[in-house]
């Protein structure tokens, strides 16, 4: 059986959902899950469940400190396991490692997929703006991409889960240094994990507005966006951007309040599960491409909603 | 200094695009612009020269189309601009990098690249990557700020949950900015006089060695993603309305 990697994600010591959607993408392949920065004995349990044959422990040598390092362990993992594909998820971070170990390997790279032929070495992925599809055959030995957050569910899967250690011996941090980690707010959930995802427009019309879209976020266990409007006025973060210029992200559950629907916006949602705009003007474009629409005042139909939820 | 900035020639993000064959697009009436990334490399490049000296050269791998966007590069402050001829229309991206490193090899190595964090296009996420490998140079990406120490660059970028990470590359480095590094500055007209002076020098993709057929990514079918059909839109007032989307929502779509 074809062996895949999968470099897995955690967080608090827990294994990302994301993580394991990108393992239930590899179905039907000898999983190895290869942990580089957390606690592989804890999470054991959980990737076994999900289809893990193997749960590589490459944290304990603590070699891994740099971007690099972590793109070299996965080309020195590759070489250990036999591995014929490696996959992760298209975070930041995901997406940052695998053009990094791509670029080393000398191997070609899908970013950012939306579906895998495995076998076939194909995968779709968006171009355009998300406007059009595209296949695209990777002719690699070892076939390396990053896989769109949310898009594949985790699925139950009991394999062995048998823990190896492996020490990738990567010393050279290369001429990447990482000088600081600035954490953010602990309690923002990351966008492009979020099962659901609340967004504002410039329709918010103030920073301190954004506070409404807070508390309906709380009740959904959401995150919250912004379109790039809202954030060039100053009313969010950048960090909060939805879009082709901000996040990609892929929720079960997109709520749009006071969203126009401007291509670049949907370039970055599009793949959501379900859509739903609220918009004042019922010609407002959004509601052409979304799945359902309320028309009104989001000042009014925001609050009464949270209170619904 | 002498920076390259790495421009790609695309479609306007606001385009249609109508698929063309198997796998290709018509080209005809689509505006092509700038990848909207590059223009905060190009932006950072010419700030930079305007504070230390230098000169700010133009990189683009493109048909011959997209000597016009370079042209607005120039307008808005780089120095003079090389374009690699290629009809290819998705190049394997590893070849571009070949392409850029070729150039850049023939018309003298510079102390930094920008790039754009992907392009808008193919949004491969990776020519960058390939490109600082192949010279064997630091790359950091979705960069948002930057500042330049004696022999160093340190770069800001997000990396998720708010949180964000700080990193410090050796000079020469390759950095793949995006929005929140600049506000890239609109060309006046006489600055787009100006350009059109500019030295532009085009090269063959085949005279620089760089042999097509090697490329790894083959694009095998486009095809158009169709939009929703349109909301359901709720009705009665606005109680009504969000009651029968939260019943939706929990019983229908069993979303939350
Ligand atoms: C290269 C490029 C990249 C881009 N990247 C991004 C990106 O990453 N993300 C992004 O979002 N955009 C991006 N954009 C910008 C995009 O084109 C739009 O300008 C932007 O998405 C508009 O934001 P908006 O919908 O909030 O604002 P608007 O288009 O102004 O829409 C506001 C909406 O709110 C409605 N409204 C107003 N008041 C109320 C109210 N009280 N109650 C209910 N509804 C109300 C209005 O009817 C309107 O439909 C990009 C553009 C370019 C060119
Ligand atoms: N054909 C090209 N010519 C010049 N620069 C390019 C080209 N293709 C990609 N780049 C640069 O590489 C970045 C990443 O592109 P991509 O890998 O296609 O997402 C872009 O933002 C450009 O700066």
């Amino acid at each position: 059986m074809a062996k895949t990697g999968i470099l897995i994600e955690t967080e608090n010591n827990g294994v990302k959902e994301t993580s394991l959607g990108v393992m239930a993408a590899a179905a039907g392949t000898e999983i190895h899950a290869l942990v580089m920065d957390g606690d592989a004995a804890a999470a054991r349990e959980t990737l076994a469940a999900h289809g893990a044959a193997v749960v590589v422990d490459m944290a304990a040598g603590k070699t891994v400190q740099s971007p690099d390092q972590a793109a070299a362990a996965l080309a020195a993992a590759a070489k250990e396991y036999g591995l014929t594909a490696i996959l992760g998820t298209a975070s930041a971070i995901g997406k940052d490692i695998f053009a990094r170990a791509a670029a080393l390997m000398g191997q070609p790279l899908a970013s950012d997929i939306l579906g895998l032929d495995l076998e076939q070495r194909t995968v779709k992925k968006s171009h355009f703006s998300g406007k059009t599809l595209a296949t695209l055959r990777l002719d690699a030995d070892i076939f390396l991409c990053t896989v769109r957050p949310n898009l594949f569910e985790p699925a139950q899967a009991q394999a062995e889960g048998a823990l190896a250690a492996f020490d990738p011996g990567v010393a050279d941090a290369g001429g990447v240094k990482v000088l600081e980690v600035k954490k953010g707010d602990a309690d923002t959930l990351d966008l492009t994990e979020a099962p659901v995802v609340v967004t504002g427009g410039r329709a918010v019309n103030a920073a301190e507005n954004f506070a409404m879209l807070d508390a309906c976020a709380a009740k959904l266990g959401a995150a919250v966006g912004a379109s790039r409007a809202a954030v060039d006025a100053g009313f969010a973060n950048h960090a909060m951007q939805v879009g082709q210029t901000g996040k990609t992200v892929s929720p079960r559950l997109y709520i749009a309040c006071g969203v126009s629907g401007a291509v670049q916006h949907f370039a970055g949602m599009k793949t959501s599960k379900v859509i739903v705009a609220i918009n004042e003007d019922k010609d407002a474009p959004i509601f052409a491409k979304c799945d359902y629409g309320i028309v009104g005042d989001i000042f009014e139909v925001v609050p009464r909603l949270t209170e619904k939820l | 200094m002498k920076i390259f900035v790495c421009v790609k020639h695309v479609p306007d993000t606001a385009a249609t695009i109508k698929v063309a064959g198997e796998a290709g697009y018509e080209e005809g009436g689509v505006k092509f612009v700038s990848n909207p990334y590059d223009e905060f490399g190009i932006e950072e490049a010419v700030k930079t020269v305007e504070k230390n000296g230098g000169e700010v050269v133009i990189l683009t791998v493109g048909k011959a189309g997209a000597a016009a966007t370079m042209r607005g590069a120039m307008a808005m402050g780089a120095h003079r601009g090389i374009l690699v001829k290629t009809d290819t229309q998705f190049l394997d991206p590893a070849l571009t990098a070949q392409a850029l490193k070729a150039a850049m090899d023939q018309d003298g190595l510079g102390d930094m690249v920008f790039t754009g964090k992907g392009s808008v296009d193919s949004e491969s996420f990776q020519t960058q990557y390939c490109l600082a490998a192949a010279l064997g140079v630091p790359v950091a990406n979705e960069v948002s700020a930057l500042s330049l120490g004696e022999g160093k660059a340190v770069a800001e970028q997000e990396t998720g949950g708010g949180d964000k990470q700080v990193l410090e590359l050796s000079l020469p480095c390759v950095i793949g900015a995006t929005k929140g590094l600049n506000e890239p500055r609109y060309p006046k007209f006489p600055d787009i006089m100006k350009a059109k002076k500019k030295e532009l020098r085009e090269i063959d993709i085949a005279d620089l060695g760089i042999d097509l057929s090697q490329g790894r990514i083959c694009l095998e079918t486009l095809e158009i993603v169709p939009e929703r059909s349109g909301a359901k839109m709720l009705e009665g007032d606005t109680d009504a309305q969000i009651a029968e989307l939260v019943r939706i929502l929990r019983e229908d779509e069993k979303v939350i």
